[in-house]
């Protein structure tokens, strides 16, 4: 080659597939817990029912024709939209401040990216067996077995991501007579076309594309990392401990002695417990022999590589493609433990901490400007959208102020403003509203024959109102207000100030 | 690419050979950009087929594709596709969901509308829309009107009459305001002393003594304004002559003139050449009834009647 020209480097990789094995440990243990508990909230929650007077009884909808969302005793409307901000908002500071402590935890543990990819694979290990088995389906030529336990695996698959699908769909209408109408051919071409889409977009996104969604796809991933500090937490291999001064080295008689390693199974009973108090010392001392050596503790069994969704050598170092779901450390920590080594070569920890010459023991430190921060934001933020959701009224008002022409003067030389009063109905039955005027004389007030207006649940009225004063009045108010009171609830009057037009006073 | 790479090319040629020793490359396209090009063929079939594509004697191959909608007489119409058969569509489709608002209002009295919330709501909103279209050129989008031009509908000054029934004969069959030019008749000082007297009767700044000429003038043979402005001056509805004693001025400039010399001015300018632009046209064969009582009600209710 001439130098000078660059060797033509594809952009395109071919997915290197990725059969991980399966691992036990409290990350998996917490890993599973979350999957079940988001299963049971998104697959049940649309099933859940709540009797309401004047809408379907389903505790969440989002009845998108109706223009409202139901929330179990809670009907938000479009007006509300504020508390959709504020909650975007509360969920990005959540983000940023959970990213700044303790790294991707959310896309590690809470990304629907990898709870479906985790149960695809749970599928994919339950139906074709433990990783070696899994290798060598994929190795071995198309015959029946293979076709019979991939053809099971991805329609499993499919099952799965229908019913996601679906689940999804019944948010958005009335569960039961949704996915009736749905298997008889009733339904919406909305609901078809959602669920389609939803189904071939999970089946895609978790069966197949897997790593390569949060590699090549995510956003979050990729700025999330640019939020780590060198306090952040962070899933870490301790280099320094596990390659020495002449790197890792598996277990070979003559470089630290291969212990006793059947014990685990029975780890409970006391004479166990007595063989591995034995057995401690034996791990000590080969330590210290490997230690001698100049090799580290790594024995480079790559039982960490293997059991990584996303199929990196977390020994190369922290990198963009971990999301962090530390089923390594659980990995690490068993060889360790059979070994009787000490745990944590791999372990959460920070950048800082691990360039120390003798690291300290781990420890969350928030003790920093952006997580005090982030955290003050994240209170404040919740707190309001609290306040702001205990305290809203049962009707939502609007007054606005005619504005062409701004004011009338009448044949005997008074002033008339007019006024439009649009009142929507939150509550969820008819109410009745009446009006009045502060600021003004209570016969300036002219409602036509509306001086209250009953409305439906959910509704919205529209009254023209109209004031007259005379000239020198006139000149001096220049804003009054409108009372609204839902008739019974005065407790619950709102006030409008809104002003009084009048020819200028210019000379 | 490389020199190299270059020399080790090559060139493919369509094998012939003219003159001895001129030949052709063979660069065929590319196949993806051939096989674009089978499938736009693929598509205009498919699409002639669809859409209305080819002329075809007096009309058109109209293609599969239909739009059928239900027209106000209550005949279904099919029309092959086309934009306007939509446009038509959509217009008739908004006509039948507005119809039973416009059917409810027209059975209703006027009295009953002003008491029906739902029926106020209607007229607020498809009375603005309509007004929008068939009244806002002259009467402005507000109803204010233009001085010197056309009347303002929000005050409580109605030439020929605010009431439901006047403001719907106004609209049915259009009013025609005329007044004669008196600059022929009078003479100037006599055209003074009434624009004087005018004046005078909604307490404008004036010159007394001309003023006191004027009132006889009004209210004799000579000028015979009473005859159209009444005895009083108020006005007579029926024949849509304003009243001249309350403090609203469509024809004169008065309100924008702040010198009271200005005022008595404009009101003399009216006076000597009269007025033949207080036109409305009728709107009966226009609009139709319900849309004529729609706007009545809105109408009403934007200068709040009387």
């Amino acid at each position: 080659m001439q130098p000078g020209i660059e060797d033509q480097l594809g952009l395109y990789q071919k997915r290197i597939p990725i059969f991980t094995r399966s691992v036990k440990g409290p990350f998996r243990r917490f890993k599973t817990s979350v999957l079940v508990l988001a299963y049971a909230t998104f697959f049940l929650l649309p099933w859940v029912p709540w009797a309401r007077p004047d809408a379907p009884a389903q505790a969440v909808l989002f009845d998108v024709m109706g223009r409202r969302f139901l929330l179990f005793g809670l009907t938000v409307y479009p007006q509300d939209v504020i508390w959709l901000a504020l909650l975007l908002f509360i969920a990005a500071i959540l983000l940023f401040f959970v990213t700044g402590l303790v790294g991707r935890a959310f896309c590690g543990y809470f990304c629907f990216q990898t709870l479906w990819t985790d149960f695809f694979i749970w599928i994919e290990s339950k139906i074709q067996g433990e990783r070696p088995a899994r290798v060598r389906l994929f190795r071995q030529p198309w015959n029946q077995e293979k076709l019979l336990k991939i053809g099971s695996t991805h329609a499993a698959w499919l099952l799965v991501s229908f019913w996601t699908g679906m689940t999804f769909a019944a948010y958005f209408a009335y569960a039961p007579d949704l996915v009736l109408a749905f298997f008889t051919g009733q339904a919406a071409a909305a609901a078809y076309i959602t669920v389609s889409i939803l189904t071939l977009a999970t089946y895609a996104a978790a069966g197949l594309m897997r790593e390569q969604i949060c590699t090549y796809i995510c956003p979050y991933g990729r700025f999330q990392s640019v939020m780590y500090e060198p306090e952040t937490l962070a899933v870490h291999y301790d280099a320094a401990r596990g390659e020495g001064t002449h790197g890792r080295a598996s277990v070979r008689a003559g470089r630290g002695i291969v212990v006793e390693r059947r014990g685990r199974e029975l780890a409970e009973s006391t004479v166990v417990q007595e063989r591995r108090r034995v057995n401690r010392n034996s791990g000590e001392r080969a330590l210290a022999e490997r230690h001698e050596q100049g090799l580290g503790d790594c024995i480079d069994c790559g039982l960490c590589v293997q059991v990584c969704p996303v199929g990196i050598d977390i020994r190369d170092g922290l990198q963009y493609k971990c999301i962090s779901c530390g089923l390594c450390i659980d990995a690490c920590n068993t060889i360790m433990d059979s070994f009787d080594f000490p745990r944590g070569l791999i372990r959460y920890d920070s950048e800082k901490n691990l360039a120390l010459p003798s690291p300290a023991p781990v420890k969350l430190e928030w003790k920093r400007l952006k997580i005090i921060g982030y955290g003050v934001a994240l209170v404040l933020m919740s707190a309001y959208l609290v306040y702001s959701i205990s305290t809203r009224g049962s009707f939502d008002r609007a007054v606005s102020q005619v504005r062409q022409p701004l004011y009338v003067v009448l044949s005997n030389g008074d002033i008339r403003n007019r006024y439009q009063i649009r009142i929507t109905n939150k509550a969820a039955e008819p109410q009745t509203y009446t009006f009045s005027a502060r600021g003004i004389p209570e016969s300036a007030l002219d409602l036509g024959h509306f001086r209250e207006i009953t409305i439906k649940p959910g509704h919205s009225g529209l009254v023209q109102a109209s004031v007259h004063l005379p000239p020198d009045l006139a000149s001096k108010i220049h804003q009054f207000e409108i009372l609204i009171t839902p008739n019974g609830k005065p407790d619950e009057t709102r006030v409008e100030v809104v002003h009084f037009d009048k020819p200028s006073l210019r000379p | 690419m490389s020199e190299q790479k270059l020399q080790s090319q090559t060139v493919q040629t369509t094998g012939h050979a003219w003159d001895g020793d001129l030949q052709e490359y063979n660069n065929p396209l590319p196949v993806w950009w051939v096989y674009t090009f089978y499938a736009t063929f693929v598509f205009a079939i498919v699409y002639w087929t669809i859409y209305p594509s080819w002329p075809f004697g007096k009309g058109w191959i109209g293609g599969l594709s239909d739009v059928t909608y239900v027209n106000s007489a209550g005949e279904t119409k099919t029309h092959s596709w086309n934009t306007r058969a939509l446009y038509l569509e959509d217009m008739n489709k908004a006509a039948i969901e507005q119809k039973p608002y416009f059917d409810k209002v027209n059975a209703m009295s006027y009295e009953q509308i002003s008491r029906d919330p739902e029926a106020t709501a209607f007229i607020l909103s498809s009375g603005k829309a309509l007004f929008a279209d068939n009244c806002a050129a002259c009467h402005q989008s507000g109803g204010q009107g233009v001085v010197g031009f056309f009347p303002n509908l929000t005050d409580d000054d109605w030439l020929y009459g605010g009431s439901y029934e006047t403001i719907n004969q106004t609209l049915l069959h259009g009013r025609r305001g005329y007044m004669p030019g008196f600059g022929d008749v009078l003479t100037g000082v006599q055209i003074d002393q009434l624009a004087n007297y005018v004046a005078s009767l909604s307490g404008l700044q004036h010159n007394a003594a001309l003023a006191k000429a004027g009132d006889v003038l009004f209210h004799n043979e000579t000028a015979a304004c009473y005859y159209c402005h009444g005895v009083d001056a108020k006005g007579r509805k029926e024949i849509g002559a304003p009243n001249l004693t309350d403090g609203i001025w469509l024809w004169a400039g008065v309100n924008a003139t702040p010198s009271s010399e200005g005022k008595v001015a404009a009101i003399r300018t009216v006076i000597n050449n009269g007025l033949a632009k207080g036109v409305m046209p009728a709107w009966a064969g226009r609009l139709s009834p319900e849309q004529i009582k729609v706007l009545t009600v809105y109408v009403h209710d934007l200068g709040g009647g009387v």
